[in-house]
């Protein structure tokens, strides 16, 4: 079973955000960087569907040089070849245009399975996956908290809204958006980082895609990011520990009236 | 004059909620714009309760249509926009459009701004939509010709819908050609719910700024001495160190307590969506730009290690007194 995993590089959970001066977007340079928390799930997925099946993992990312580091950690874990998409031209592609980049890429490796996250926690678009199916023509399935592998096919559990789920049957090649928690992403070993340096990171620009410039021309724009205008009056509790704590429970008591 | 679209999901023959909120942005978006706003069900007839203000309502009917997939949602919308000819088509951000309308904006060919909050009139329509989690809002526009638009649940609010009685026309779409790749079961749920915390009056939930299982202890105590029940964002059960009733939020419960204490929870959309009717919400986090303080009553910007302790032994004391 051949499996592609894409992972998207994406600031920690925790990060403090700036905002640049010019609003373009955050400032980067005291973030720190990790693949996207259900990309990481994506891909102990396929790592244990080749371990119970046999075949090949690839990850793939596309993004800035740092962006490279998701694929030497996919590639620490187990995953077998990475395929880093890197180029100036692939900065301002919208969801449209990464899906098309992707598919010009996987059209070529005929895999069995492309596991996706099914959103990326920086931009949020819950996109790509289903938007790659599209221009793949493979079926998708969203959401997937389980998977087994049928006969031909896929057996997969998927999330519904408020604790429903459903059993969904695909045929194979398909592509699947992975929800989190579906498995316990593993850590990287000793041995995992020293066998990484000897595997496969290809790197492609959009010359060696062969993808003409005007397909990929976005058709969004991002005009600014700010930090949200609070609507809600809060009321904040500030001192020492101790005094936060004793007003705290005069106002739940004396206040709100819910001691 | 312009078009939009409204796509109107039922769901077991009734219109879904987020989705006749994102009507009522639509209604908005038709009066800014001077458009006409017309709705459509896949369906053979319009719902009882649609009677709500659009220029027209146009039901589809198809076998094919009955029970959902990706597949023919959009090769059914594909041919509505055909004959449609719309500036916009807007919807709910559901599962299911998750699920279908990023297919179809890729199938033909058009921008999709997914998940948006809201929009601002100007020359042209600027949507506003959330980045990192809520953190921070961004200004989206496109350019000229169709743009998909899915609004986040609770961006508009239904009981705000201009009433109505829209004329009905029924469109023919052809389904014959399409393949049907994924066959979907009947919904369940997973082992019947250990804890209902839909029924608690007091909630205290815990999310990943607890760091590790064993801390889990501090909270558990704060719970016990406010007699609440123990919740949690997503990440907490995704560990495994909670159980999966424990979980607030889209893909969990839904709460309405009176006492709803956030400890170390951002305050994501999909837990907000859980928990954001509690009576008095209390957020206690080191993060001063978390989305939680947003819909907080009280906001406590501090390492929750200094404050859940000294909140318990308080709470004892105020109880005993
Ligand atoms: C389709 C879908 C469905 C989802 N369903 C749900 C759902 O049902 N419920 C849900 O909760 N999420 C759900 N999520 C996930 C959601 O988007 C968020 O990722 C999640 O809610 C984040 O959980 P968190 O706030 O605990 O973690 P984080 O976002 O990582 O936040 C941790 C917070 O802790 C704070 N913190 C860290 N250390 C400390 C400290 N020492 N003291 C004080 N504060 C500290 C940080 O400042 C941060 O704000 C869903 C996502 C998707 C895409
Ligand atoms: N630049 C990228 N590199 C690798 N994978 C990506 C990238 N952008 C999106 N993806 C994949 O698509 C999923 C959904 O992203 P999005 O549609 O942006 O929310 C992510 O979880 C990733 O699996």
């Amino acid at each position: 079973m051949k499996i592609c995993v894409l992972i998207k590089q994406v600031p920690d959970a925790g990060s403090v955000l700036r905002i640049r001066d010019d609003e373009s977007w955050v400032e980067e340079d005291k973030l720190v960087f990790t693949a996207n928390e259900s990309d990481s799930y994506a891909l102990e997925e396929a790592l244990l569907l080749k371990e119970a099946h046999g075949g090949e993992v690839i990850a793939c990312t596309l993004g800035p040089e740092r962006s490279r580091q998701v694929l030497k950690d996919a590639l620490s874990k187990g995953a077998d070849r990475a395929i880093f998409l890197h180029d100036e031209s692939f900065n301002n592609l919208d969801c449209n245009g990464l899906a098309k980049v992707f598919a010009k890429v996987l059209e070529k490796e005929h895999c069995d399975l492309i596991l996706c996250g099914l959103q990326a926690d920086d931009t949020g678009e819950a996109a790509v996956g289903p938007m790659l199916a599209q221009e793949l023509h493979l079926p998708h399935v969203t959401m997937v908290v389980q998977t087994e592998l049928l006969d031909g096919g896929l057996k997969v559990k998927q999330e519904l809204e408020g604790g429903w789920f459903r059993q969904v049957e695909t045929s194979l090649p398909a592509l699947l958006t992975i929800q989190s928690g579906i498995n316990k992403p593993r850590y990287a070993s000793l041995r995992g980082i020293m066998a990484m340096k000897k595997k496969e990171l290809r790197e492609l620009s959009a010359t060696d895609l062969g993808v003409p410039a005007t397909e990929l021309a976005p058709m969004q724009t991002l005009q600014r990011i700010y930090v949200p205008v609070k609507t809600k009056e809060t009321v904040y509790l500030e001192g020492a520990p101790e005094e936060v704590v004793a007003q705290l429970v005069d106002k739940l008591a004396n206040e709100a009236k819910v001691l | 004059m312009g078009k939009i679209l409204a796509f109107i999901q039922l769901d077991d023959g009734q219109p879904n909620r987020n989705a006749l909120e994102a009507l009522q942005g639509g209604q908005q978006l038709a009066a800014d714009m001077g458009h006409q706003l017309i709705g459509v069900v896949f369906s053979a007839s319009s719902p009882q309760q649609l009677q709500f203000k659009m220029d027209e309502i146009i039901t589809v009917a198809a076998p094919e249509l009955e029970h959902y997939s990706a597949d023919t949602y959009v090769a059914a919308m594909a041919q509505i926009i055909a004959a449609e000819q719309p500036d916009l088509l807007i919807a709910g951000h559901t599962y299911q459009a998750r699920d279908w309308l990023p297919r179809l904006a890729a199938q033909i060919s058009r921008p999709l701004i997914s998940d948006c909050i809201g929009f601002q009139k100007g020359a042209q329509i600027t949507w506003v939509r959330q980045v990192f989690q809520g953190k921070v809002h961004a200004d989206v526009t496109t350019g000229e010709g169709l743009a998909i638009v899915s609004f986040q649940a609770g961006a508009f609010r239904h009981d705000r819908l201009e009433s109505g009685s829209p004329a009905i026309r029924s469109q023919e779409v052809d389904l014959s050609a399409v393949e049907v790749q994924v066959r979907a079961g009947e919904p369940f749920q997973d082992t019947k719910a250990a804890v209902d915390l839909s029924r608690a009056e007091r909630i205290v939930a815990v999310g990943r700024g607890i760091g590790d299982e064993e801390k889990l202890a501090l909270v558990r105590e704060l719970a016990e001495a406010l007699g609440a029940e123990l919740g949690s964002s997503r990440p907490v059960v995704d560990y495994g160190w909670l159980s999966h009733d424990r979980q607030v939020g889209s893909s969990g419960q839904t709460v309405a307590a009176k006492l709803y204490l956030a400890v170390g929870i951002s305050g994501a959309i999909q837990h907000q969506v859980g928990m954001k009717n509690c009576g008095c919400i209390v957020a206690i986090n080191k993060d001063a730009n978390a989305p939680i303080f947003e819909i907080a009553d009280y906001g406590i910007v501090a390492d929750l290690f200094e404050i859940v302790p000294r909140l318990t032994a308080a709470i004892k004391e105020h109880r005993s007194a």
